[in-house]
């Protein structure tokens, strides 16, 4: 098991330098957001209620994630090489594992950012809905490296890793939205959760499936 | 090390490879030749695993971990160095003596002083070098090699022609090439592939 945590190292540390080096995903993901906020602010008419921005807030995270998603592959492909991982020794899920980790602290670090941002132009933000954007993280780069994966095979990638991602999404951002409006978000970080344990589980297990031909 | 009976592989519509018998035993040398469209490259991704064969059978009696494979790519991230490229790959395949054995492949191929520089600002040839180096980090027992000589300079040809000789009959080798007479004198056995 040492080997495995590893291997997960040794992989997320390479995609995190790769990030260092050509500063593709975090800045692109930063300035999106960021824009995205600047667009809702000017479109939700004045006296809009709290509800409908929260709404937005989670608009604004699953396809600022998206974009991450889109270039999270994007070095293995260009040299092809996932060719060269997939022959390696290793359990091919610990590419998976690397690659959704090294897209969470991408989709983290541009929250850290994001989150005061939209408190700002909107309205503040309580514990329940950081503990909601935590676990929707977790969620969506757990699935979102998983469709990447089978996208990255395609020569339509870029449309099929929304329509496959998306739709994945949608209990996500239920969750997310219920746990960012409601008085006791109990019930729907306990579904985040759940969300999280069972595709987490789902697509580490069946990874080997998607990387083979 | 390698049999295949009416080896085949379509894909989709497009039949691509068919009919291939071969047998190599561990220790032998096979080239395959072939012009461009024959299937030489499909047959190589064949026997590394990284293509599923849709006609007759094929087996190869190596671990995944204990082959060696060098694709028309060279397989190495272009914003990492070469001593990061191949420090991933060291420990991915738990090679021991993982610095000496990356600093040994990096002198012998001429890539020693250039070890730190990004693989973008490598020329072609040198990434083909550093190319080789990642497929023979570990001591591969099978090396695949898919026509290992493009845009090698004649030094790098020299140092390759080398590599190559020092491992024939020690290891199995598969090698396609348009340049036959390069390494015909280690062949054991010949595979020519029409279009």
């Amino acid at each position: 098991m040492n080997g495995y945590f590893a291997d997960v190292g040794a992989l997320a540390r390479k995609d995190l330098l790769l990030e260092l080096r050509a500063r593709d995903t975090l800045p692109a993901m930063l300035l999106f957001v960021l824009a995205t906020f600047v667009v809702f602010h000017f479109a939700l008419p004045s006296g809009s209620s709290a509800l409908a921005a929260s709404g937005l807030l989670w608009v604004a995270i699953v396809f600022t994630a998206l974009l991450g998603l889109g270039r999270a592959f994007v070095p293995e492909r260009e040299q092809r090489v996932f060719d060269a991982l997939v022959l390696a020794p290793n359990d091919r899920s610990a590419i998976w594992v690397a690659k959704a980790l090294a897209t969470l602290a991408f989709l983290a670090g541009v929250e850290v950012v994001a989150l005061p941002v939209f408190a700002a132009f909107f309205h503040g933000i309580g514990a329940a809905t950081v503990g909601g954007v935590v676990l929707a993280d977790v969620g969506i780069c757990a699935v979102g490296t998983f469709v990447g994966a089978m996208a990255t095979a395609s020569r339509a990638r870029e449309l099929l890793l929304p329509l496959l991602f998306l739709p994945l999404a949608i209990p996500i951002v239920i969750g997310g939205v219920g746990a960012s409006i409601v008085d006791s978000p109990g019930r729907y970080l306990g579904f985040l959760a759940v969300y999280d344990l069972i595709f987490a589980t789902l697509c580490w297990a069946s990874f080997d499936y998607v990387v083979a031909e | 090390m390698i049999r295949a009976r009416e080896l085949g592989k379509r894909y989709g519509e497009k039949r691509v490879l068919w009919g291939i018998d071969l047998d190599l035993p561990r220790g032998g040398v096979l080239v395959v030749t072939g012009p461009n469209g024959s299937g030489k490259t499909t047959l190589l991704r064949l026997c590394a695993g990284l293509a599923v064969p849709t006609e007759g059978e094929l087996e190869v009696a190596v671990d995944r971990g204990r082959l060696g494979f060098l694709a028309h790519e060279p397989l190495v991230y272009r914003e990492l160095t070469a001593l990061e490229n191949l420090d991933l790959y060291g420990r991915l395949y738990r090679v021991p003596e993982r610095r000496e054995r990356i600093g040994m492949l990096l002198e012998r191929f001429g890539l020693w002083d250039a070890r730190h520089e990004r693989v973008a600002a490598y020329s072609r040839g040198m990434t083909q070098r550093l190319a080789l180096c990642r497929a023979l980090l570990h001591e591969p027992e099978l090396l695949v090699l898919d026509e290992p000589f493009t845009a090698l300079d004649a030094e790098g040809a020299t140092l390759l022609d080398a590599q190559l000789r020092e491992l024939a009959g020690e290891r199995t080798l598969l090698v396609s090439t348009h340049d036959p007479a390069r390494i015909d004198p280690l062949a054991t056995l010949r595979l020519e592939l029409a279009a």
